[in-house]
């Protein structure tokens, strides 16, 4: 049982561990998040702050803060409170399992970080508190620099552990920011964690960027940008800054989209006249033409198998989904018969469903359909959504849409019950989010 | 301005029948043009498109009041169809209403008579729907600018062509009146 007295010093700790917390958590997030829609019933989870055991006061990262914040935003489990947490072990073997059960949190998270030299030692272990049982648990070394990166994969470990889903924390996602400024209106293509930190500016423009897609190993960076007064389609490398641009024809460079195996680009080009779906190998630059209409088709993507491209076009008198080989011939498929307007589609990393933009009543919102039985759900109640992007686990699909006036993030989980407003922290609008591949552990 | 006007309805009667008379070979010749000039030409786009670029809203008043010898600058002329640079759709459109035409023609009249002058036809959409459909859109809206002033008897030399889509609104707002003026296409001249 618990005493009076034990809750009072656990107060106080609680003071304490505040000002750690403020310490640890420095205003370099270029995203908030906020949860605008939670999962009704999301699962009680303790997050206990990690121990800490070197030279300085504290260690350079609050891992435990992270994780609690990467759980928080899947909408799935809710850290329970600082003020409740009734006790502080660090290792398996000082949690009293009974304590917690009183709480109601099924599942506790313990570790400490020991500085070692200039690298760190992080260890942490998930227990299910009523089978008295470690689920998961892990010992990591990293440099202060990796810290972050490594608390996000503790989160992915968790995550998997209790949904049976991969984790997507420790991936990235790409974003275009426009901000009114001295110098009229500035572009600016950033990359960030998906917790809104670290974001990394990958190039500035006073002319417009648009369309960024990732290449599947995360390393590159396709984009249009209009620095030369139009449209141009370039790639970087987003870890040496090293670009090239690789579509600069007549007319309309857009829409660039990485193939699964990296090694081409789907694109739209109007070279011959009007927008057409391109395939572009990126070592030889030779094209493919894979259509031939009059109409505009345009928002080309590929189906994670990399043997269909699903696009936009209007043949039919509005914009619609279409579906054709990627491999050019045949006929194009249309895909979507429900809604005056679908665009923007994108297939999910199973390949079994496709995101899109519908337009219906005056309003765009983001919604899935199951390519099997062509069923649609609208998952999104805004009026100006576009850009969506699946997580590499398919669990969510980020967008682009507007609030207050201000074009902001958004992200909605696939079944709609989770929903995250994601916005810029020193203002402007952001735009076009394109979410990162799951990263190799290096 | 009487003799002015004279001279763009002489202007306006031979630009017609030079349409008539060679549509079909003008067309043809000017798909050649354009498929041979690829390089060259995007980058005069690149110029004119950069200029222009950075002050949509301010680009018709700032850009053409540096006029030089003409007494009378149509241009700057209210009363004159020149001094409209800026053509109007409706959603998700780009066929040119008919209040449209008759400063699109006033337009080719001019570049008709004037070969050595060039035009920039940037199309524009509104916010709403996805950024590269309307980038696709901004452009189908410029062709179908440039497709009227061919007929008119403008060459293909004389028209560049850019999109913009959504990404340059002229004016900034999430509704109604802010889309009508946003979706538009802009005639900018360079070398007049």
């Amino acid at each position: 049982m618990l005493s009076v007295d034990l809750l009072k010093s656990g107060r106080m700790f609680l003071v304490a561990l505040w000002a750690l917390l403020l310490i640890n958590n420095p205003a370099n997030a270029a995203l908030t998040i906020e949860i605008t829609k939670g999962q009704q019933g999301a699962l009680p989870i303790a997050v206990i702050p990690f121990g800490w055991q070197g030279p300085a006061p504290y260690p350079p990262q609050n891992v435990a803060a992270i994780i609690a914040n990467d759980l928080t935003i899947s909408g799935r489990f809710s850290p329970l409170e600082e003020k409740d947490l009734i006790a502080r072990p660090t290792e398996g073997r000082q949690v009293n399992f009974r304590d917690w059960r009183l709480l109601g949190a099924p599942n506790i998270v313990v570790g400490k970080v020991i500085a070692e030299g200039d690298r760190y030692k992080v260890q942490f272990q998930l227990f299910d508190v009523y089978r008295e049982i470690q689920q998961v648990g892990f010992s990591f070394e990293a440099s202060g620099k990796d810290l972050r990166r490594l608390a996000h994969k503790i989160s992915d470990l968790i995550y998997e552990t209790l949904t049976g889903e991969r984790g997507a924390f420790a991936t990235r996602i790409a974003y275009i920011k426009a901000k009114d400024g001295q110098a009229g209106r500035m572009y600016s293509l950033f990359v960030a964690d998906v917790d809104g930190h670290d974001a990394q500016l990958i190039v500035r423009s006073s002319h417009p960027l648009m369309s960024p897609s990732w290449s599947p190993d995360g390393t590159r960076l396709a984009y249009v940008s209009f620095e030369n007064g139009r449209s141009m389609i370039y790639v970087q490398n987003v870890l040496t800054g090293e670009r090239e641009r690789v579509s600069a024809f007549k007319g309309i460079n857009g829409a660039p989209t990485w193939s699964p195996d990296g090694k081409r680009l789907a694109m739209s080009l109007s070279k011959d006249g009007n927008s057409e779906i391109y395939v572009m190998h990126l070592g030889s630059k030779r094209l493919r033409r894979l259509t031939n209409h009059y109409a505009i088709d345009t928002e080309p993507t590929w189906s994670p198998s990399g043997d269909f491209i699903a696009f936009t076009s209007d043949r039919g008198g509005r914009p619609q989904i279409y579906q054709i080989s990627a491999q050019g011939g045949g006929k194009a498929e249309r895909l979507t018969y429900d809604g005056r307007q679908n665009l923007n589609p994108v297939y999910s990393p199973d390949g079994k469903r496709l995101a899109m933009i519908r337009g219906e009543g005056g309003s765009y919102r983001v919604a899935v359909m199951d390519l099997e039985n062509k069923m649609t759900q609208i998952l999104t109640d805004a009026r100006l959504d576009e850009s969506p992007s699946f997580a590499p686990n398919g669990s969510m699909v980020i967008y682009a849409t507007e609030y207050m006036g201000r074009g902001v993030l958004s992200a909605v989980s696939v079944d709609g019950r989770v929903q995250q407003r994601i916005g810029l922290q020193e203002g402007g609008d952001a735009r076009e989010p394109a979410w990162g591949p799951f990263l190799s552990n290096k | 301005m009487s003799a002015f006007a004279k001279g763009l309805a002489v202007l306006l009667s031979v630009a017609v029948l030079w349409g008539c008379s060679s549509k079909t070979s003008e067309l043809d010749s000017d798909t050649a043009d354009a498929a041979a000039s690829g390089t060259d030409s995007s980058a005069a786009v690149e110029v004119s498109g950069a200029d222009s670029g950075t002050e949509i809203s301010g680009a018709e008043i700032s850009g053409m009041s540096a006029g030089n010898a003409i007494t009378a600058d149509p241009f700057n002329d209210p009363a004159n169809l020149l001094s409209t640079q800026t053509i109007y759709f409706d959603f998700d459109r780009s066929d040119i209403k008919a209040d449209a035409r008759a400063v699109i023609e006033a337009h080719a009249r001019y570049l008709a008579d004037n070969p050595n002058v060039r035009v920039t036809l940037e199309g524009h959409t509104d916010e709403r729907g996805t950024r590269e459909y309307n980038l696709a859109l901004g452009e189908r809206r410029a062709v179908a600018v440039r497709q009227m002033m061919a007929l008119l008897g403008v060459s293909s030399r004389q028209i560049d062509v850019v999109s913009y889509g959504e990404e340059k609104p002229a004016v900034l707002g999430h509704d109604e009146s802010a889309w009508s003026k946003n979706r538009r296409v802009v005639i900018v001249y360079s070398g007049r």
